[in-house]
C-alpha cells in the first residue's frame, strides 16, 4: 500500500526533523565544524541502500552504480568519523589539566 | 528462530537511537567524543544488519566497495585542520553522489512501473543530489584555490539559474506523469548537475560558510528523499537530522550576515560583492611597529583577539597561541572574539584555535565579547575585516549595513594586523582603520605576531 507507506514515512520525517531541530539547536557554536562533519558521516548511512543495490545484482547498471555509491558513502563514514574525533580531541578547557 | 528481517529492523532501530544520542552529546565539548562513539556504533550495527539481508546474492562487490571507500576515507579523515572546509565540501559531494547513484539505479530498475509519489520523491532526491554533487565540488575547488575564488557574475544570472531549475522541475513533472519517458531522466539529472556549477559561480569566499551549510542541508534532504523512495525509516531519520543541522547552520550564517532567508534559499549570494565597489580615497591611518604593539599589549589588563580567515591563510594560529601564553603569563586577561561567519565554514576559527591548544573557554561568541568590549584595553584584529566594520552599524548605504559585528572600535585601542590597505575580499572599505584609537600593524600575520611575541619574551622585554 503506497499511501500507507507514504504517511508512515511522512510521520517519521516530521518527527525526526523536530528532534533534529531541538537537539542541534543546543549544540555549542564552538563545535559547529565537528557538527557538520559528524552529521555528514551519519548521513552516509545511505550506504545501506547502496549495499542492497550492489548485493541484489538486479542489473549490471545497478551493480556498477551501487558499488560506486558504496565507495563514496564508506569514504564519508570513515573520513567523517576520523576527522570529527580528531577535532573534538583538540577542544580542551583551561580548567582541566593538560595532558 | 527470529526472522532475519526482524533482526535487521532491530539493528536499524538501535542505530536511529544512537544517531540521535550522538548529536545530543555534541551539545558540550565535555561529552562530544561520546557522540562520535555512539555514531560509529550505530553505523556499524546498521551495516552489519544490512549485510544479513536475504536478498543479497553477491558479497564480492560490496566488500570491494567497502574496502575502497575505507582506503579513500582514511586520508580524507587525516587532512590538516586548515583544509577542513574543502574536505567538508568534498564529503557533501560524496554523500550526494551516493544518493544520486542509488536513485538513478532505482529509477531504471523500476521504470516504467513507478508510482507517481515515488517518482516525485525520486526526482527530488536526484535533483537535490545532483546539484549538491557539482555545487560542493565547485565549492571545494574554490576553497582549495584550484578554481578562481573571485565571484563571477553576469547580467541575468539569477534568471538563467532559476530558469534551469524550472526546466529540471518540468522534466520531473513529465516523468511523474509518465515514467516510461526514460529518455528524459538523463536530462533531468544533467540539468541538476549543471545548475550546481552555475549556483556556485557567483559565490565569493566570504559567503562560503553559508554555502557550505546550505549544501549540507541539501545533502541531508536528498538522503531523506531516498529514504522515502526505499521506504527506509533509518535513512529518513539520518537524512532529516543532517538536513536540520544544515538548515540551522544556514539560518545562523544568514543572520550573522544580515541576509534574509529567501536570499539564502535562492542562492543569491554574490550580490554584496559587486555592489561594493567603494571609492578608495587616501585617508591618513596610524601605523605601529611590533615594538610599539608589544608595549601597548603589555600595559593592558584585558585583551580581546579577533581572528579571521587571514589568520588561517597565514597559518598564524600557533604564533597566536604563543602570544596568548606570553600575555597570560604577565597576568593579562586574554579572550578570543569569534564571529559566526569568521573563516570559511561555521566554527572554523574555533577548530584552528583549539588545534593550537587554546582552551575553549577562552573562545567567546559575538554577544559575550561585545558586552565586554568597553572594558577592553586592546582589541587585536588578526586577518578579519568585514566582521569588524563599524559601517555595518552606522552607514545605511554600506552593503553590509545591519550585519551584526564585533564592536572592536569600542575598545580603548584597536590594533589591526593586515598586509596592506587594500580592501578585503568583499571589496568594502573599513572605516575602522581610520579611527583615532586604531593602529594598523602592516605585515604578514604570522611574522608580525611572531615579532610581538619576541618583544614580549625576549631578553630585552620590558617588564610591566
Amino acid at each position: 500500500m503506497v499511501t500507507v507507506d507514504l504517511f508512515n514515512s511522512l510521520y517519521v520525517f516530521i518527527l525526526a526533523a523536530f528532534i533534529g531541530f531541538e537537539v542541534i539547536r543546543r549544540v555549542s557554536p564552538l563545535l559547529h565544524t565537528p557538527l557538520m562533519s559528524l552529521t555528514n558521516a551519519l548521513d552516509a548511512i545511505a550506504v545501506v541502500g547502496a549495499i542492497i543495490l550492489a548485493g541484489e545484482r538486479k542489473s549490471t547498471l545497478a551493480l556498477i552504480l551501487g558499488t560506486i555509491a558504496i565507495v563514496a558513502a564508506t569514504s564519508n563514514i570513515v573520513g567523517g568519523f576520523i576527522i570529527t574525533d580528531r577535532m573534538l580531541k583538540m577542544f580542551k578547557s583551561s580548567r582541566t589539566p593538560k595532558s | 528462530m527470529i526472522p532475519a528481517t526482524h533482526v535487521i529492523e532491530v539493528t536499524y532501530l538501535v542505530a536511529v537511537v544512537l544517531f540521535i544520542l550522538s548529536l545530543k552529546w555534541l551539545s558540550s565539548p565535555a561529552t562530544a567524543r561520546h557522540g562520535v562513539w555512539a555514531g560509529e556504533a550505530g553505523m556499524l550495527l546498521a551495516i552489519i544488519g544490512t549485510l544479513l539481508y536475504r536478498g543479497i546474492v553477491d558479497y564480492k562487490w560490496i566488500a570491494i566497495g567497502l574496502v575502497l571507500g575505507a582506503i579513500i576515507g582514511v586520508p580524507l579523515g587525516n587532512v590538516q585542520m586548515t583544509a577542513v572546509p574543502q574536505r567538508t565540501a568534498l564529503s557533501h559531494a560524496f554523500g550526494a553522489l551516493c544518493v544520486t547513484l542509488v536513485g538513478t539505479s532505482e529509477f531504471y530498475l523500476r521504470a516504467p512501473n513507478v508510482p507517481a509519489f515515488v517518482m516525485s520523491v525520486l526526482s527530488l532526491e536526484v535533483i537535490l543530489g545532483g546539484l549538491t554533487i557539482t555545487g560542493s565540488l565547485m565549492a571545494a575547488g574554490k576553497l582549495q584555490e584550484v578554481l578562481p575564488q573571485r565571484p563571477i557574475t553576469y547580467k541575468g544570472q539569477n534568471f538563467v539559474n532559476l530558469g534551469m531549475l524550472a526546466v529540471a522541475v518540468v522534466l520531473a513533472v513529465m516523468l511523474v506523469r509518465n515514467p516510461a519517458n526514460t529518455h528524459l531522466y538523463p536530462f533531468m539529472v544533467g540539468i541538476a548537475l549543471l545548475f550546481g556549477v552555475m549556483m556556485i559561480i557567483p559565490i565569493g569566499g566570504a559567503d562560503m560558510p553559508t554555502v557550505i551549510s546550505l549544501l549540507n542541508s541539501y545533502a541531508g534532504l536528498s538522503a531523506a528523499a531516498m529514504g522515502f523512495v526505499l521506504n527506509s525509516k533509518l535513512l529518513i531519520v539520518a537524512g532529516s537530522l543532517d538536513g536540520a543541522s544544515g538548515f540551522i547552520l544556514s539560518v545562523n550564517m544568514s543572520k550573522a550576515m544580515n541576509r534574509s532567508f529567501t536570499n539564502v534559499l535562492f542562492g543569491a549570494f554574490g550580490q554584496v560583492q559587486h555592489a561594493a565597489a567603494g571609492e578608495a580615497e587616501a585617508r591618513p591611518v596610524r601605523s605601529a611597529t611590533p615594538e610599539e604593539a608589544a608595549a601597548i599589549l603589555s600595559a593592558a589588563n584585558k585583551v580581546v583577539i579577533v581572528p579571521g580567515y587571514g589568520m588561517a591563510v597565514a597559518q598564524a594560529q600557533h604564533k597566536v597561541r604563543e602570544l596568548y601564553d606570553a600575555l597570560t603569563k604577565r597576568g593579562i586577561d586574554v579572550k578570543f572574539g569569534i564571529h559566526p561567519v569568521a573563516g570559511r565554514m561555521p566554527g572554523h576559527m574555533n577548530v584552528l584555535l583549539a588545534e593550537a591548544n587554546i582552551p575553549y573557554d577562552k573562545l567567546l561568541d559575538m554577544d559575550d565579547v561585545n558586552s565586554d568590549m568597553r572594558q577592553t584595553d586592546v582589541a587585536l584584529v588578526i586577518g578579519a575585516n568585514d566582521v569588524t566594520n563599524p559601517a555595518a552599524r552606522t552607514d545605511a548605504s554600506s552593503p553590509i549595513y545591519g550585519m551584526p559585528i564585533l564592536d572592536v572600535d569600542k575598545a580603548r585601542t584597536v590594533m589591526v594586523i593586515k598586509r596592506s590597505m587594500s580592501p578585503g575580499f568583499a571589496g568594502i572599505d573599513n572605516p575602522l582603520y581610520y579611527l583615532d584609537n586604531t593602529l594598523m600593524l602592516f605585515g604578514d600575520a604570522k611574522q608580525f605576531v611572531n615579532s610581538i611575541v619576541r618583544e614580549l619574551t625576549g631578553p630585552g622585554a620590558a617588564h610591566g
